[in-house]
């Protein structure tokens, strides 16, 4: 796995709270550093790509276990 | 058409009509979402759709009997916010309420903060305050300034997305 400077904890949270707590997170990375988001919010698992797509950050990794699901983004 | 690139996250306008309980969600949940990936987001309120604006503390809107009676009829403030079916006096938006928060779906009143948090413009419309009498004290803080039909018909031909809800 990446390592991550920032882990964003959105389980637990309904859709769109996992993207708006990844926008908010992301801003207090340096551009190249890498962020995990984790979630449950079944939304979770095509917005957060959605949102990675459509800001340009790029998703490195994900991966999902115990119903929790992790994606290691990386600030453009 | 607006123009823009490829990679652009482009911008959204969304034109809140109702001020129905259910149509806030979607119109928070899509604007909140869309200045979260970097879209230009603008919301017009008007008519219905701008009672949510008013503060919940405010009991009624209005300059005289009539406007009165649609302020009554209509009750001012995002916590009083109505079902657009089903609403049964309250108990129908009350039970979405218990749904929403058992499934851990904000409510409505904290993805408008977070709609103000991510730069979401919030344009009151000018000319329904005149006409319901709802004035700026009586409205909720980090609005922007009240516009008309013209200026949300500017921001439309540049978006890329224009929504009416």
């Amino acid at each position: 796995m990446p390592e991550a400077a920032k882990t964003v904890d959105a389980k637990g949270q309904s859709c769109p709270m996992p993207v708006l707590m990844t926008a908010k997170g992301i801003k207090e990375l340096e551009s190249g550093q890498i962020m995990l988001v984790e979630a449950t919010d079944n939304g979770a698992r095509s917005d957060i790509p959605a949102w990675a797509s459509q800001t340009g950050n790029e998703l490195v990794e994900s991966e999902e276990a115990d119903g929790v699901m992790k994606f290691y983004i990386r600030k453009k | 058409m607006a123009n823009h690139d490829d990679d652009s996250p482009g911008s959204m306008t969304i034109i809140a009509f109702s001020g129905d309980l259910d149509k806030l969600w979607p119109t928070f949940i899509l604007s909140s979402t869309g200045a979260a990936s970097g879209m230009d987001v603008t919301v017009f309120f008007t008519f219905w759709g701008l009672f949510p604006l008013v503060k919940d503390d405010v009991r009624i809107t209005g300059y005289d009997a009539m406007t009165k009676a649609l302020a009554g009829m209509n009750a001012p403030g995002m916590k009083k916010a109505k079902l657009s079916k089903l609403n049964m006096g309250g108990s129908g938006a009350w039970m979405m309420r218990k749904v929403a928060e058992k499934n851990k779906l904000a409510p409505p009143e904290d993805l408008f903060e977070m709609c103000q948090e991510m730069g979401v413009n919030l344009w009151p419309c000018q000319m329904t305050m005149d006409l319901l009498g709802i004035e700026p004290a009586q409205m909720v803080d980090g609005l922007g300034e009240p516009v008309g039909a013209a200026t949300a018909l500017q921001k439309m031909a540049k978006s890329d997305i224009n929504l009416f809800i």
